[in-house]
């Protein structure tokens, strides 16, 4: 049984894991936040410590950490949350991050959505300028300078992507850049950059002030430590929940009490996958069903179709435009759905969009392309008949 | 507009944002949040002072859902269209406004006071149906509390 967990919303003592980060190397920082095998919270599931050791690696005078606050995915709320509440973590987890590799300045792309939470960010910044938390020669260590400041998104989902946030954080459109290089080589201003979202730092005080083995103890061999969830639909309890990676939906399912007519349960949010009740089983984390927290459960008065059409609609507004095979690709896979409204759509529909999804995945240029084809196929496979028949109109409950 | 007026914005967010081509997006923000809307002399104006080419500027104006290129009400009302706010029936919520306002959804009114338009997810899925009217939130929606809300805004 998968344990509740409170770890990111636990009590901590600002500057205490900064103080003791500041007594080892660089190097050793990057070592322990390693060891502790720390994997991105956003989504990606890319290890933290490698994604440091690279930007440390290359040599530059002007480096930089970035806190991904651009949550966007569709069902998820847990980072403003974290922001809100434990502002002082997730500074010091940049301020760690900009001891380890280098930097000595950090930003805070926040989306545009949660403009309301930047004054009160400011406020904390200040005053955690006023304790020598960040600022000039920090803790007292000679040389060591951080300085964190707050930029805004201006509405668009794809900035969450690492690579097109550093295209928005220079005032570009956000269109995805080509990898490589990779950020940690050539980031913002074609410098050094790490970009962690804003959960992943959330842990990093914990992991340097109880070490890589207390970390280890949570979650699965792959997927260490805890997760957040963010919990929405239909269920009693929704809102931010904190458990180990590994969990089964069923676990998840009987804590949230959800519906007991639970018939699907997407995990990842529009771009993650829809799991019905023969994958209830089934864990999450890296190696299972893989998530960036979104968690929304749909009872069976829910027409899956129009689930389906929502998330499609979505892409087909969000999808940057810049590679042929995301920007049409969302196109046709929306009008070849609404052939099932129009009374036009057959079998053959459906095979000629799992066609599309195939070449969108291969083709597509960044993440989110390539992960849009995933609901669509979760959805169209598990839920057939409902795809065929369109949910039986256009209404959400049946 | 008068350019004049105009010009001393641009002065003064220059002061603070910077004149790099970095500083941009937070300009064509705070002009936004100022005027409610680029129009083409603000593109052109922003364009001539960090020396880029008023297509340049365009092109990220027109990338970002929260900038405007063309005039809308002065209050923007964003009614949250991602799936969690559906299921607690955003719909009704919509029906209700736009009633109210006499407007479909997209569209401004007469007096240039409401537009009414979509978002996607604003991070209040457990406490849905949801909007933003300018840049504040609210959330635990029902028809006649958004009506009121919205009302509120003179």
């Amino acid at each position: 049984m998968a344990r509740k967990i409170d770890v990111v919303f636990s009590d901590f003592q600002p500057g205490s894991a900064l103080r003791a980060a500041l007594g080892m190397t660089p190097t050793s920082v990057i070592e322990l936040v390693t060891k502790s095998k720390l994997r991105g919270r956003g989504g990606a599931g890319f290890p933290t410590g490698l994604k440091w050791d690279a930007a440390r690696s290359h040599r530059s005078d002007d480096k930089f950490i970035i806190c991904n606050a651009d949550e966007g995915e569709p069902g998820t709320f847990k980072d403003k949350n974290i922001l809100e509440k434990q502002t002082a973590k997730v500074i010091e987890g940049m301020a760690i991050g900009a001891y380890a590799i280098g930097a000595s300045k950090g930003f805070i792309y926040l989306r545009g959505e949660y403009k309301y939470l930047v004054k009160d960010l400011m406020k904390k910044i200040e005053e955690l300028k006023s304790q020598n938390l960040i600022g000039k020669d920090i803790c007292r260590e000679k040389g060591f300078c951080f300085d964190v400041d707050i930029k805004l998104g201006s509405g668009s989902y794809v900035c969450g992507e690492e690579t097109a946030l550093i295209e928005s954080l220079e005032s570009k459109r956000g269109e995805p850049r080509n990898k490589p290089p990779y950020p940690a080589e050539a980031g913002y201003l074609g410098q050094p950059t790490v970009v962690n979202n804003v959960e992943t730092l959330s842990f990093i005080p914990h992991i340097l002030l109880n070490g890589a083995e207390w970390f280890q103890q949570f979650g699965t061999e792959k997927s260490t430590g805890s997760k957040l969830f963010s919990v929405s639909g239909d269920c009693r309890k929704p809102g931010i929940y904190e458990f180990e990676f590994g969990i089964t939906i069923r676990e998840l399912l009987k804590e949230i009490d959800a519906d007991p007519d639970t018939k699907a349960v997407q995990i990842g949010g529009a771009s993650g996958f829809c799991a019905c009740s023969d994958d209830f089983d089934k864990p999450i984390c890296f190696e299972g069903i893989p998530t960036g927290g979104s968690i929304i459960v749909f009872n069976k008065s829910r027409s899956m179709f129009m689930v389906l059409k929502n998330f499609v609609e979505f892409f087909q507004e969000e999808s940057c435009g810049q590679c042929v095979p995301c920007r049409e690709g969302c196109s046709r896979m929306l009008e070849g759905i609404e052939k099932f409204e129009q009374g036009r759509g057959s079998s053959k529909t459906i095979n000629d969009l799992l066609e599309l999804s195939t070449t969108m995945s291969l083709a597509s240029k960044c993440g989110f392309g390539q992960s849009v084809p995933n609901s669509f196929r979760t959805i169209a496979s598990k839920f057939k008949d409902e795809i065929l028949s369109a949910g039986g109109g256009e209404v959400w409950r049946s | 507009m008068l350019r004049e007026t105009l010009l001393r914005k641009l002065d003064h967010l220059i002061e603070f944002h910077g004149k790099a081509r970095e500083s941009v997006l937070p300009v064509l923000q705070d002009l936004q949040a100022t005027y409610g809307y680029l129009g083409e002399e603000t593109i052109n104006e922003v364009a001539r002072t960090f020396g880029i080419s008023q297509t340049e500027v365009f092109s990220v104006a027109s990338f970002y859902h929260f900038l405007n290129t063309k005039e809308k009400g002065k209050y923007v009302i964003r009614i949250c269209r991602t799936i969690s706010c559906e299921l607690r029936d955003k719909a009704n919520i919509l029906r209700a406004l736009e009633s109210e306002l006499g407007i479909r959804m997209g569209e401004t009114t007469h007096d240039k006071k409401y537009s009414l338009d979509y978002a996607n997810c604003m991070g209040m899925c457990d406490r849905g149906p949801s909007m933003m009217v300018n840049d504040d939130l609210y959330a635990d929606l029902t028809p006649s509390k958004a009506v009121d809300i919205v009302l509120s805004y003179r």
